[in-house]
């Protein structure tokens, strides 16, 4: 069952074009990584699924609903982090958790709370200001409440840039459970291709707003010919 | 509309002047710091100019009656401006929220915070200058709407603008009430300006209800002046939301969203 489709996305901005004719899907249960250069149109396609940024042209599918039309009701159902938004500083990890699950209309929220901080190891944590985390604890505090709605379709964006490799191992093995046992759908975009190696069924390489390779890692790896994603990362980026 | 979606947006403002001593103490400081200051220059007015009648209840009544159209304003600006600075705008609005349930979220926040200004002013009134804005009257309660609903005008058309031109544009949120200030006639009557700016104050629904309360505390009861406030202030709420969802449709466009706060 495909979760996510987009169709020949295009973003224009004042002066660059971000996208062009981006067209892909992702099934239920598969983790898509997205790969590419900065600058490549990663993040913006990622906020153009999100509904944070309108597209040019194109479409884009959730659930088999248009965004447009049906946002509220797809968003319900999808989360998002990243290692560059952060929560409000001067709540606690519990408050700003209970706000977010009032958003997303958890039921039982403190239970819910509970569940999401014990499977990122920081329900110690949860009087503590958001102010006095670490880098890591605050990324572990933004994949905590991406989950907190029990999403069917997960963004993330560099979720594990300042994890220090211990938890940045749980959280790829985490999501793997998810995958396995919930069906979780991931769209994943990382610098770190060793883990995306690890933790992706299929990739998609974006260079300069278009999709220039795609498929599972090994399919990609024997067709170029190279070892590794980092390996194909500059073969392909020497064009 | 998601009730439980607006009370996150409350209970997030709400959380955050809970737990910083000096977001609370400014809900506080500065109604207090006003009523003080200017209740005793208007004692020493009142002593110096023996001619001019319920010198103090004109000025105190404009004093805690500006606040409250200020404080709605804040209450909505301020907020939206709390969110931009933690950068936790793309959390919000990647949630299933709808922008009118954030902005009713505000509009709590933006009551609460009129409450509590207006508690403290009226409190120290009486305290201090033995004068209780409660001789207004049931008058007082359509007063006091019709300067919410100015402040959240200005408030929503304030975001708006900030939502256009970014974190610049932040000092608007403080400055933009006080530019209605002036053909507001919040302390002089609206026949002391120049023609050119009555007609101008004809169309700021604060100048009549100022009138209004003018005309209150002479026992001069002045309904029309009430009802073409309301009637502006109805205009320009529609107008205001009007603007604010043109604004964001184009942030969506231009893709600023993400990046406001930055």
């Amino acid at each position: 069952m495909v979760i996510l489709r987009v169709e020949a996305l295009e973003k224009e901005f004042a002066r660059t074009r971000a996208l062009k004719g981006v067209s892909f899907s992702l099934r239920e249960g598969e983790i898509l990584g997205v790969l590419g250069p900065n600058g490549a149109g990663k993040t913006t396609l990622i906020h153009c699924i999100l509904g944070l940024v309108e597209p040019t042209k194109g479409r884009v599918e959730v659930f088999g609903l248009q965004m447009d039309r049906h946002r509220s009701e797809i968003l319900s159902r999808v989360n998002f982090a990243s290692s560059y938004v952060s929560l409000p500083y001067s709540l606690t990890v519990e408050e700003n958790l209970v706000v977010y699950a009032y958003l997303y209309g958890i039921s039982n929220p403190r239970q819910r709370i509970r569940e999401v901080l014990e499977l990122f190891e920081i329900w110690h944590l949860r009087g503590k200001t958001t102010r006095g985390l670490s880098t890591g604890q605050m990324t572990r505090l933004c994949l905590a409440k991406a989950m907190l709605n029990r999403p069917k379709l997960l963004m993330l964006d560099e979720p594990t840039a300042g994890l220090d490799p211990e938890i940045a191992a749980k959280t790829r093995t985490l999501l793997m459970r998810l995958k396995e046992c919930e069906g979780l759908s991931v769209l994943y975009t990382s610098h770190n291709l060793r883990e995306m190696e690890k933790v992706a069924d299929r990739v998609i390489f974006l260079h300069e707003g278009r999709i220039i390779a795609e498929g599972p890692s090994s399919q990609l790896l024997s067709s170029h010919g190279v070892g590794s994603l980092e390996e194909l990362f500059f073969k392909v980026l020497k064009g | 509309m998601s009730l439980r979606r607006v009370w996150a947006v409350f209970l997030r403002q709400a959380y955050l002047y809970r737990r910083s001593f000096p977001r609370a103490l400014e809900v506080f400081y500065w109604p207090t710091l006003d009523i003080l200051l200017w209740g005793f220059v208007s004692i020493y007015l009142q002593k110096s100019s023996a001619g001019l009648p319920r010198f103090v209840a004109f000025f105190l009544g404009a004093l805690i009656l500006w606040d409250i159209l200020f404080r709605a304003q804040q209450g909505i600006t301020v907020s939206f401006l709390e969110d931009m600075w933690a950068r936790n705008l793309i959390n919000l609005f990647v949630s299933p929220m709808r922008v009118s349930e954030y902005l009713a979220g505000l509009v709590l926040v933006s009551i609460l915070k009129v409450v509590i200004s207006f508690v403290v002013m009226s409190t120290l009134a009486g305290l201090f200058y033995s004068f209780s804005i409660f001789k207004l009257g049931l008058l007082l309660l359509p007063m006091v709407l019709n300067l919410v609903a100015m402040g959240w005008a200005i408030g929503i058309v304030t975001m708006a603008l900030i939502l256009r031109f970014g974190q610049e544009a932040e000092v608007l949120a403080w400055a933009v009430a006080f530019l209605f200030m002036p053909i507001s006639a919040v302390f002089y009557p609206v026949d002391v300006l120049p023609p050119l700016l009555r007609g101008v104050a004809f169309f700021v629904p604060s100048s009549h209800t100022f009138e209004a309360m003018r005309g209150a505390i002479n026992g001069d009861i002045r309904v029309v002046e009430l009802a073409t406030a309301t009637v502006e202030n109805a205009v320009y709420i529609v107008l205001s939301l009007i603007f604010f969802r043109l604004i964001y449709r184009n942030a969506l466009k231009r893709g600023v969203l993400p990046k406001i706060g930055e």
